[in-house]
């Protein structure tokens, strides 16, 4: 009995792990919302499904009759799943910014529904093909331990340049960071601060001869942080710190710039729904799934007055310059670069 | 009818209108693209070069920077979409290897633009090469950078609306100008035609109202036109005083003749038809008499010379010239006449008018009767009134016993032409003054004529 259940349990594995390969991109999760046999929308998104959660339920309990199919890929396959594979997706949000412009600026996106555009900031969407649907800041996190008293708690690059450098035996080890060369996201936010400041090269050397751990995911980051793995995360996305409750740490918006992301939703080209989409998109965008977004699912929503508030804040800018980002020689020296300066001989 | 010329003129300065309103947007739209793409050329020429010249060679390779900057800057204007590819060796080394190369390979020194369609969208492409060293060798190295116009296009039509917009408002602003300009130039037309139908029937005087240049043929024809109807008329006119005064002559010797032959026959019925012929002969003569009178008159209304003249005097005259006629039919004219009464006018007229009224009231009178003849002044005119106690107007309305060679019902065996009201209204119309002839109470008829006095 017990082989049969492992057999079977193999066998079905076998047929998930088949149907995954057949997608052509690497899935990390899925789930379908709503009634069984109901039409699905199709969203593809690098968000974690618990995230998105609340305003997907609020948006199926506003129409009942539809359904709603969740898939969760990382930023890298989900570029791939639209420009490579053409999987048949009805919206694609993506906090990797560059890759959405890429598949925006290479015609892989259908025009979003005007009058939703409108009420959108010109910061906050490209064409009419991207759209933000919202924005977060990319924060620094310290463990509840981290400092040993809170004069020490850094308000810039510079202050944690000066933290970590006078502390080594405490943050050997105890610092982590996104890992470039396998996270979209953590590749564009490296991207955004050498662009922006020259500290960030002084910040890697530092981090690098720390032996600083390198992550996929801002959760996973959140996840060592808690069980008192890391210290310090740099570059952790500001939803999921918020989401994680706060609990065993504090978040920390830098001042001498904080970058802030923007969330982007787009319709691919070969949407099999695009009206559902363009509905779903309205929805989204409207002032009850902001709040949604904003109160329910931890995410700021677009919002112009936080960069009044907050003058640290620097949207990452929502144009083709991202896409010299992506470039792949360019990527590559950058990379190379970045290399060097973390991994110390 | 045939268009008006208002009508073709507003339709030919609309039309006007509206090939300057396209003309207007053609001509900007095009022209802002040309300079548009000027300038966005050499924005992505130099961006291109940029890119170029930063490529250099490094250990195991070839180092490419791609310029955010330059990239956010490109795309600014209209959200452009952004496509870049760049070439070593023949390889593509980075970029989008799919982005068509020029027709023209570039050189080092300017860059290529050309436009593709690519991914949906029009691209225009700067492309540049430059020679880099690579491995010792030289190799030859191709930077394109192209981006979609979009923008460049909204700007353009943008502008092209506005410029037609503003050749639309030239359009809307022209309707009423046109309309305005159109009614001044043919006033001058309305009021030629004005002046020429305020003319009397009978004016035929060449036109001399004053008429721009333009009306100038116009007004010429009409003269010469004017001209050969009054020479017919007055022809005609000649024509038939000619013939009447041939016609009396004959008709006077005829009547001496047939007088001489009735004294000298002594058979009544030779006699009676002597008697008769000598009756037709003098009707003969009346008639021609009065065709000569129409015939004075009206080339006399036509010259309408005026001199000073006494109506007392004339009417006078007049009757005293009649007095024959009247005694030979034992008729008493009475005469009560106020003198003077000046007037301003032409003798003749008024004599013929004069002449036919009483010679009228003689012809339609019962032998042994009375005419009246009453000339007096009142209100600013003379008033000539001849009234008899004949056969009245038999109910026939004035206005058609004036018309030519009408005459009454109840004429019997009166001799006449019919012409004698004719000439009488004809006459006093010339003179500026009024003819009515209405039923005399009692029995008979009243005429009268009126004619202004002459002020001093």
């Amino acid at each position: 009995m017990r082989h049969l259940v492992l057999a079977l349990v193999l066998v079905l594995s076998a047929i998930l792990s088949q149907a995954r390969v057949a997608a052509g991109f690497e899935i990390e999760d899925e789930r379908s919302f709503g009634p069984a046999g109901a039409p699905q929308l199709r969203l593809l998104s690098t968000t974690d499904i618990a995230i998105l959660q609340p305003v997907i339920t609020a948006w199926l309990q506003a129409n009942p009759d539809s359904g709603l199919h969740y898939v969760m890929a990382s930023s890298q396959e989900v570029y791939r799943a639209i420009a490579e594979d053409r999987a048949a997706f009805d919206v694609v949000i993506s906090s990797a910014m560059d890759l959405q412009m890429k598949l925006a600026n290479d015609g892989f996106a259908r025009p979003l529904p005007a009058e939703a555009m409108a009420s959108q900031p010109q910061w906050a969407r490209w064409r009419d093909l991207l759209v933000a649907v919202a924005q977060e800041p990319v924060v620094l996190i310290l463990a509840d331990g981290a400092l040993a008293s809170p004069a020490e708690a850094p308000r810039t690059r510079r202050d944690l340049i000066t933290l970590l450098r006078d502390n080594p035996d405490r943050f050997r080890g105890k610092v982590g960071s996104y890992d470039p060369a396998i996270s979209g996201a953590g590749y564009l936010f490296v991207a955004q601060d050498a662009r922006l400041s020259d500290t960030f090269w002084r910040l890697a050397e530092v981090m690098g001869r720390l032996d600083a751990r390198l992550y996929c995911c801002s959760s996973d980051m959140i996840n060592d942080l808690q069980a008192g793995r890391l210290l310090v995360g740099y570059n952790v996305l500001g939803s999921y710190a918020v989401a994680h409750g706060g609990k065993g740490f504090q978040i920390v918006e830098l001042e001498d710039f904080t970058l802030t992301l923007l969330r982007t939703a787009l319709i691919p080209q070969n949407a099999p729904d695009p009206d559902g989409a363009a509905a779903f998109l309205r929805f989204l965008l409207s002032a009850p799934g902001q709040d949604l977004i904003s109160e329910g699912a931890g995410l700021p929503s677009v919002e112009e007055a936080a960069f009044e508030r907050k003058p640290h804040l620097r949207p990452i800018r929502l144009d083709p310059g991202l896409l010299a980002n992506l470039d792949d020689v360019t990527r590559q020296r950058f990379l190379d670069e970045w290399r060097a300066a973390m991994v110390q001989p | 009818m045939a268009v008006s010329l208002r009508v073709r003129l507003i339709w030919q300065l609309l039309a006007l209108a509206a090939v300057l309103a396209l003309g207007l947007y053609l001509a900007v739209r095009i022209g802002a693209e040309r300079a548009s793409e000027a300038t966005l050329d050499a924005v992505l020429g130099a961006a291109a070069q940029g890119m170029a010249e930063e490529m250099r060679s490094e250990e195991g390779g070839v180092v490419i920077d791609v310029p955010p900057g330059t990239f956010s800057m490109l795309a600014a204007m209209g959200e452009e979409r952004i496509f870049y590819r760049v070439d070593v060796g023949g390889m593509t080394v980075t970029g989008y290897g799919d982005l068509p190369l020029p027709a023209v390979p570039p050189t080092a020194l300017a860059p290529v633009f050309y436009s593709v369609p690519f991914r949906d969208a029009d691209v225009r492409v700067a492309a540049v090469a430059r020679s880099i060293r690579l491995d010792g060798v030289a190799t030859k190295a191709l930077v394109l950078l192209g981006q979609t116009r979009e923008g460049q296009d909204q700007i353009a039509e943008r502008l092209g609306n506005r410029a037609a917009a503003l050749g639309l408002a030239v359009f809307l602003v022209a309707i009423p100008l046109s309309l305005l300009v159109a009614r001044g130039l043919t006033r001058p037309i309305d009021r030629l035609a004005e002046a020429v139908g305020r003319r009397g029937p009978r004016d035929l005087r060449p036109v001399r109202h004053p008429a721009p240049a333009e009306l100038q043929p116009f007004v010429g024809a009409l003269n010469t036109f004017i001209g050969r109807l009054r020479g017919t008329l007055s022809q005609t006119e000649t024509f038939i005083a000619e013939a009447a005064h041939h016609i009396r002559t004959p008709l006077a010797v005829m009547r001496n003749d047939a007088e001489l032959a009735l004294r000298h026959s002594g058979e009544e019925m030779t006699r009676a038809r002597l008697r008769g012929l000598i009756r037709s002969a003098d009707d003969a003569a009346r008639s021609a008499g009065q065709l000569l009178d129409h015939a004075t008159v009206l080339y006399r209304a036509d010259q309408a010379e005026r001199a000073p003249l006494d109506l007392a005097q004339l009417t006078r005259a007049v009757a005293d010239r009649l007095a024959p006629a009247a005694e030979m039919k034992d008729i008493d004219l009475r005469l009560t006449i106020e003198a003077p009464l000046p007037a301003e006018g032409d003798a003749v007229l008024v004599e013929a008018a004069l002449r036919n009224i009483i010679d009228n009231a003689i012809k339609y009178s019962d032998a042994d009767s009375l005419v009246e003849i009453i000339a007096r002044a009142a209100g600013g005119k003379a008033e000539i009134t001849v009234a008899d106690r004949g056969r009245g107007l038999s109910g026939l309305t004035h206005d058609r016993l004036k018309r030519r060679f009408l005459r009454g019902a109840n004429v019997g065996d009166v001799a006449g032409s019919g012409l004698g009201l004719t000439i009488v209204e004809e006459a006093t119309t010339a003179m500026g003054g009024q003819f009515t002839l209405s039923p005399r109470e009692g029995g008979g008829t009243c005429a009268i004529l009126s004619l202004p006095l002459s002020l001093s």
